[in-house]
Order: C-alpha cells, then sequence, then structure tokens
C-alpha cells in the first residue's frame, strides 16, 4: 500500500551511510562546538535565572509597596508572554538601540547574540523562579519563624538559618522542572543565529543533506542533556533530604 | 461443579494470604449455607478485610480454596463477571461514582453489566432506594448526602445486581454514631428477608442480634467460633476473652 | 487496619516539609503580585515606550507618529495573531486527544504497553520544542497518498502537528497523575459490581479526572500560544513574520521598541486572563477534592 511505502521509505535507516557527524572530524568538531556553546548558554542561563530569583523573592517581601508592585508587573509580564518574542525584543529592538561606536568607527552592538540570550533567558526563567521562591519562603510555617524568634534570632539570622535552608527544599521539585524547562528553551537562541546546537546542525544538514541523521543524532543529544540534568537535580535533592520528613 | 442448597453456598477451606512476606491469613476455613448471617470480629490487622476481599476475588489466595455456591474463586480462569453476579459488595468508605446521583449509581451496572432493559432496570432502581428508606433522594449528588445515606445508596447499588450473597466490610465504622443505627436497620431487613451476608464490623451489639454465626479471627486465623449466645457469653478461649472484655 | 481516618500522616510527617503546592498557594500570591497596580504599572511603562522614541534624537524626519504607524499596520498582525490562535487551537484539540490516550495507556495494566506509553510520553517531553517543530516540518513529506486519496500537508499542518507533540506529552502526564488520584475504593467497587476495566475507565474514572486536569490543561494552553511564535522559525507567515516584514519595510529605527511591545501586549492580553481563570479553576478544584 501507498502509505505503507511512504512510512517505510521515512523510516529506513541509512544510518551507515550519512552520519558524518561522528565519521568527518571537521563535522564532529562543529556539532562537539555547539554541544559546548549550549551548555554554556544552559549553565550561564540557569546561574542568572537562580540570582533574578533569589533577589526577586527577596524583593517581593520587601515592605515597600511600589517594589512590590513592580516585581508583580515583572513576573506577570515575563510569564504571559512568548519567550521568543521577548528574544526578539530584547536582540532587535533594544539591541540595535543599545549600540556604541567601534574601532572602525561604526556603530556595534554592546553585547552580542549570545549575551542576549543569555540575558533574555536569564529574566524569564528567573521571573518564574521568583515565583517558585516566593511560594517556597511562604510555604515555611509561621510558627516556625515565631519560635526562632523567641529564641533570639535576629530577623537577617532567621532568613539565612531557618527560612532559606527550608525554602529551597520546598522549593526544589518545581525548580527542578524549571530549570530543566530553560535548557529546552536555550534552543530558541536559534532564531538569533547563536552557534548553539540545533544551528550547527542545521548547518551540517543544510551541507550535507542528512537531514534525518542529523535531526536523531540531535533529538538523542538533547535527550541525554536533559538527562544529564534531571540525575543531577536529583542528586542535589537527595543531598538535602532529611531523614524522615517529606514525602 | 454444580452447587445444590444442602452445600455450603460460601466455603473457605485453608486459605492462606501473604502480602508480600507478610502472611495476614494463615489457614482459614469457613463454611456459609445459604440464609445465614455471619459475622466477623477481631482486633486490627488480623486479617478480617483481607478475608472479605478474597472472597470477592478483590486479592488473591496464595494457598487454600475459596468457593462460592460452585464457582472457585481461586482458580485463575475464573469467570470474574460470573462471580460478581452472585457476589454483592459494601466497602467502608461507601464509594459511590460522585459524578452520578444516587439513582444513577444504583441503575449503571444492570445496564452496563448486565445489559438489561433500561425502564425495567429505573423501576426496580426506585424501588431499592424505597427499600434502603431514600425515597425523594434519587436525584441527590454523593456529596449532598450524609454518610449513612451514601452508605444506604450503596447497598442498595449492590442490591440491584441481585447477588446471592452481600459481603459487609465493616461498613458502619465511618459513620457517626447516629447514622450507624440507620444503616443497621437497612442490613437487618435484608437478613430477615433471607439474604447471606457475611460482615465484618465492630458493633458487637449489632452481631449478638442478627448473627446466626460469630467468628473471631487473630493474627491471621479463625480463633473461635459459634453461635451468638454461647461466644459472647461462654467464649472458650483466652484471646476470644481478653478481646470480649476490651470491647464490651 | 480498619482505620476510621485512612488518611492518618505517616509518623514524623511535619507539615513544615509538605512538599511546595504551587497550586494552592498560588492565588494569594498572585493576587498580591499582580492586581490594579501593577497592571497600571505596566500600561504606564508601556505608553512611556510608545511615545518616548517618538522624541529620540536619531529619529528620522517622518511626519507619521508611531501610534499611527502601528495602527496602520494592525489589521494585517491581527490577521496574524488570529493565524496563531487557529494553530494553537487546532494543536490543542489534537495533542489532547493523544494525549489522553496516552495517559490512560500509561496505567495500562499489561506492562509491556505501560512502558511504551511512558518512553513516548518522556521523550516527547524531554525534547525542545523548537525541535520538534523542525523534525515536523522537514520530516513529515509534504502529502500522502492513502488508496486514491492524496492528503496534502502544508507548512502549517505539519507545525501545528510538531506543536501537538508536546501537548500530547504533557496531558499524558497530567492524565497519568489525575487517573492515580482517583481513590483506589472507586476501582474497587466499580470492579465488584462487574464492571471491565474498559468500562471502568470510561464511565467512572475519567469522568473524574477532568475536573483534576482541567487547571492544568488550560495552563498548557496558555504555554502553547506563547509557543506558537516558533513557526515563525521554520518558515510559516504567522505573526512574528509579520512583524519583521513591517519593520523591515518602515525601516525606522525607533520602531522597534514600540512594534515588539505591541505584540508582546497582545499575547499578554490573550495569555493574561487564561492564567488568572487557571489560578481561580485551581483554587476551586483544590477544595473540592
Amino acid at each position: 500500500m501507498e502509505l505503507a511505502n511512504t512510512l517505510i521509505d521515512w523510516l529506513r535507516p541509512d544510518w551507515f551511510l550519512n552520519l558524518v557527524v561522528f565519521s568527518d572530524n571537521y563535522y564532529r568538531d562543529r556539532y562537539l562546538a555547539g554541544l559546548v556553546t549550549k551548555i554554556q548558554l544552559s549553565v550561564l542561563s540557569i546561574f542568572f535565572s537562580l540570582i533574578v530569583g533569589i533577589i526577586g523573592a527577596a524583593v517581593q517581601g520587601a515592605p515597600s509597596r511600589t517594589l512590590r508592585v513592580l516585581v508583580g508587573a515583572f513576573v506577570a509580564f515575563f510569564r504571559n508572554t512568548p519567550p521568543l518574542v521577548q528574544l526578539y525584543f530584547f536582540f532587535f529592538a533594544i539591541g540595535t538601540v543599545l549600540r556604541i561606536t567601534g574601532e572602525n568607527g561604526l556603530p556595534q552592538p554592546l553585547v552580542s547574540n549570545f549575551g542576549w540570550a543569555v540575558i533574555a533567558l536569564s529574566l524569564f526563567a528567573g521571573a518564574l523562579n521568583t515565583e517558585i521562591f516566593r511560594a517556597g519562603i511562604e510555604a515555611v510555617p509561621r510558627s516556625t519563624v515565631e519560635a526562632a524568634e523567641a529564641l533570639g534570632y535576629t530577623r537577617l539570622q532567621i532568613y539565612r538559618e531557618i527560612v532559606l535552608p527550608l525554602a529551597i527544599r520546598i522549593s526544589l521539585p518545581a525548580l527542578g522542572t524549571n530549570l530543566v524547562n530553560l535548557v529546552k528553551t536555550t534552543t530558541l537562541a536559534y532564531a538569533i543565529a547563536v552557534p548553539e546546537l540545533l544551528y550547527v546542525s542545521a548547518q551540517i544538514w543544510s551541507e550535507d543533506l542528512n537531514v534525518r541523521e542529523m535531526m536523531n543524532v540531535l533529538l538523542v543529544s538533547y535527550v541525554g542533556l536533559v538527562a544529564v540534568l534531571v540525575w543531577v537535580l536529583h542528586r542535589w535533592e537527595k543531598a538535602l533530604r532529611i531523614p524522615g520528613y517529606g514525602e | 461443579m454444580t452447587w445444590t442448597p444442602d452445600q455450603p453456598i460460601v466455603s473457605l477451606k485453608d486459605v492462606h494470604k501473604s502480602f508480600g512476606t507478610v502472611e495476614v491469613l494463615r489457614g482459614v476455613s469457613i463454611d456459609v449455607m445459604k440464609g445465614e448471617v455471619i459475622c466477623i470480629i477481631g482486633p486490627s490487622g488480623s486479617g478480617k478485610s483481607t478475608l472479605i476481599r478474597c472472597i470477592n476475588a478483590l486479592n488473591d489466595i496464595q494457598k487454600g480454596s475459596i468457593t462460592v455456591e460452585g464457582l472457585e474463586v481461586n482458580d485463575a480462569k475464573l469467570d470474574k463477571l460470573a462471580l460478581r453476579k452472585k457476589v454483592g459488595m459494601v466497602f467502608q468508605q461507601y464509594n459511590l461514582f460522585p459524578h452520578k446521583t444516587a439513582l444513577q449509581n444504583v441503575m449503571m451496572a444492570p445496564i452496563k453489566v448486565l445489559r438489561q432493559n433500561r425502564a425495567e432496570v429505573e423501576q426496580r432502581a426506585r424501588g431499592l432506594i424505597a427499600k434502603v428508606r431514600l425515597e425523594g433522594k434519587e436525584a441527590a449528588y454523593p456529596g449532598e448526602l450524609s454518610g449513612g445515606q451514601q452508605q444506604r445508596v450503596a447497598i442498595a447499588r449492590s442490591l440491584a445486581m441481585n447477588p446471592d450473597v452481600m459481603l459487609f466490610d465493616e461498613v458502619t465504622a465511618a459513620l457517626d454514631p447516629e447514622t450507624v443505627k440507620e444503616v443497621l436497620t437497612t442490613i437487618k431487613d435484608l437478613a430477615a428477608e433471607g439474604m447471606t451476608c457475611i460482615l465484618v464490623t465492630h458493633e458487637m451489639g449489632f452481631a449478638r442480634e442478627i448473627a446466626d454465626c460469630v467468628y473471631f479471627t487473630d493474627r491471621g486465623v479463625i480463633v473461635e467460633s459459634g453461635p451468638p449466645a454461647t461466644f459472647f457469653d461462654k467464649a472458650q478461649d483466652p484471646r476470644t476473652q481478653q478481646f470480649l472484655s476490651q470491647i464490651l | 487496619m480498619s482505620m476510621i481516618r485512612q488518611d492518618a500522616k505517616a509518623p514524623g510527617h511535619l507539615a513544615v516539609l509538605h512538599p511546595m503546592r504551587l497550586h494552592a498557594s498560588a492565588l494569594p500570591l498572585a493576587e498580591r503580585m499582580f492586581n490594579l497596580w501593577t497592571f497600571t504599572a505596566l500600561i504606564l511603562a508601556l505608553a512611556a515606550f510608545l511615545i518616548a522614541p517618538a522624541f529620540a534624537q536619531d529619529a528620522t524626519p517622518d511626519d507619521r507618529s508611531i501610534v499611527a504607524i502601528l495602527l496602520e499596520w494592525t489589521p494585517t498582525l491581527a490577521g496574524g495573531f488570529a493565524f496563531n490562535v487557529l494553530i494553537s487551537i487546532l494543536s490543542m484539540a489534537i495533542g489532547t486527544v493523544l494525549g489522553v490516550i496516552l495517559g490512560v495507556l500509561q496505567v495500562s495494566p499489561i506492562s509491556p504497553i505501560r512502558s511504551i506509553a511512558w518512553l513516548i510520553t518522556q521523550f516527547f517531553r524531554n525534547s525542545p520544542w523548537l525541535v520538534l517543530l523542525f523534525y515536523c516540518i522537514l520530516l513529515i513529506p509534504f502529502q500522502i497518498e492513502i488508496g486514491d486519496t492524496t492528503i496534502p500537508f502544508p507548512g502549517w499542518i505539519k507545525a501545528t502537528i510538531g506543536l501537538s507533540l508536546p501537548v500530547m506529552a504533557y496531558m499524558s502526564e497530567y492524565m497519568r497523575g489525575a487517573i492515580l488520584s482517583i481513590p483506589t475504593g472507586q476501582w474497587e467497587s466499580a470492579e465488584s459490581l462487574g464492571f471491565s476495566r474498559r468500562q471502568i475507565m470510561v464511565n467512572v474514572i475519567l469522568p473524574q479526572t477532568v475536573k483534576r486536569v482541567l487547571p492544568s490543561w488550560m495552563n498548557l494552553y496558555a504555554v502553547l500560544t506563547m509557543a506558537t511564535p516558533l513557526v515563525s522559525i521554520i518558515g510559516i507567515s504567522d505573526v512574528m513574520t509579520l512583524t519583521r516584514a513591517a519593520l523591515s519595510a518602515e525601516g525606522r529605527v525607533d520602531l522597534l521598541i514600540p512594534m515588539y511591545l505591541y505584540i508582546l501586549c497582545w499575547f499578554f492580553i490573550y495569555c493574561y486572563p487564561i492564567s488568572a481563570a487557571t489560578r481561580r479553576f485551581e483554587r476551586r478544584f483544590a477544595v473540592n477534592t
């Protein structure tokens, strides 16, 4: 039947023929470079998004109403708009306006596309982290905080010694999910020509016409990356676990 | 094998059941004749609920045999549908379907499982609801009914399948004391009509009132059994005596 | 064994270390974070961004104002946005149907079916949406012939299928969680009444999962809508493609920020009510369970 033929055609493994990414040194180096870029992008974005999240959560508890409103607006904005459009906004809109004069007298962008990708992704994930951290902090019961106060702790000590450790453990599952999503979202950097994994793969398959193989290698790489991250988060969660408590 | 009324309608012979390495039933044998009312009592963890669930094939057994009206329950190739048509079960947590009204709860199984005619089933269902003294509540959802009312709907729902044996697994344990009585009255009426009932219960007074035979289980075995008169007043085994002294 | 309170807590279970129920506490948090004040702040910021560039020093001497240009392009952009919405609705429909099936398979008593369903779910959950889109746009044939009929697959259909795959995976997970959260008593009493497994699933379990899955489902739709601009990267003409075409047609630097903000606002206005409604439903349904 025609349909069967089409399906078999589609699935036919020509692995041996065209896995240049493994066989050819040049391609392999490019692929690995793309992988490294991807890892750099992910690590930096995770790091900065955590910072943004912590600052945001701290400001959320500030007495000043203006500050709370500002952070609220920031979170609502980044949560309810498409990350791709945010990325374009930063790179094309703000990036174009923010130019400095380079050595040769022509205007150059202040921040590279890689930089903008990190900024946009960090803010996006940071907004989500703010909510997660805030919910974690608030999940620590008042009675525990009061007990600490009764023992004579100062506010800062309470925050550092009691609230934060508990809040981190409580937030860990949701935070883990968010960070995994962040690693997946870094793929968007393709749209602004950051040479990460997808971009490099697209170059390779346009040169070598081995789309199927590249896509499969790509998918396996992504699943592998995510699996590594999930494993790391799992180990972290285990290390922080308090025996006898929790679920 | 075909069953005749002179044989026990439910027969358990040397039943052993383990959950993993923990042996919960360690050789239980019970014979129930048609029309009898049996009460199983005992401390928590003695295997009462497990026992009754094995009769209905909700748990499988490792050793021994269970026969219900000629059907071998422990047979791996058992036709479960045939078994469930003969045996009705009412649970401690009522387990009514929350997204259906009381009437729909009662009507669902005969229509979908027995493929009976809808109009007939509806008429019979309304009769059953009236029998458990809940006329007027046909259109209520389980969330709108009290615990005792829900339990009575659950009884009506099991009766709708026209079973020959009814199993009751601590059906009043989750109810307020005021509503316990209304459920027990319903069960009493059923027993008086000749339904074979096997109850796991804490209600000693009720057991004394309606049971033909009381079984005491402890740690997976039947320690003592007998008609209520001898059982409650002249218990032989020290474990039975200790349990009764704590309860009564 | 015959505990009256069957939800007795395990020993040592402290409230302080409940796994965080982001949903239950999300509404008060969000109420405080986003209310009339923050909304006003956002609108003012938007207005400032729209108006300020008009005073920028390197603005070209064009007599049309920014607002006028935006209004002029609005009908075209609205068409593009409607296309995004169309894609999101179709993807959601396909993904939901497939996801429910996959979720039911994930709780199948037959071990190989369960494993395969789990694998499929995990695979599509952990793949970036953009990569799945590429996969579909490049590898789905441009038409399939079944018997005599030829079914064409235009680009946007492939993109819709590509977006429905992660939706399917997420729905599968939600359904699995919802099915597993139905008390076992429901299964047992239905089984005691003689229902077959298929009958139990269709008549008893799935109807009860609808309520539990609804908030997550709505949230998923919002996330999906925000993912639809991705199709512009693989060559489908949606609102982002049109926006960039408009910007290059106008060629004005001071239009960049306002126009992108304009598009961001559209998405915001579309998605925010969905998020708000989601939180309200979560609260309402959480109380009932």
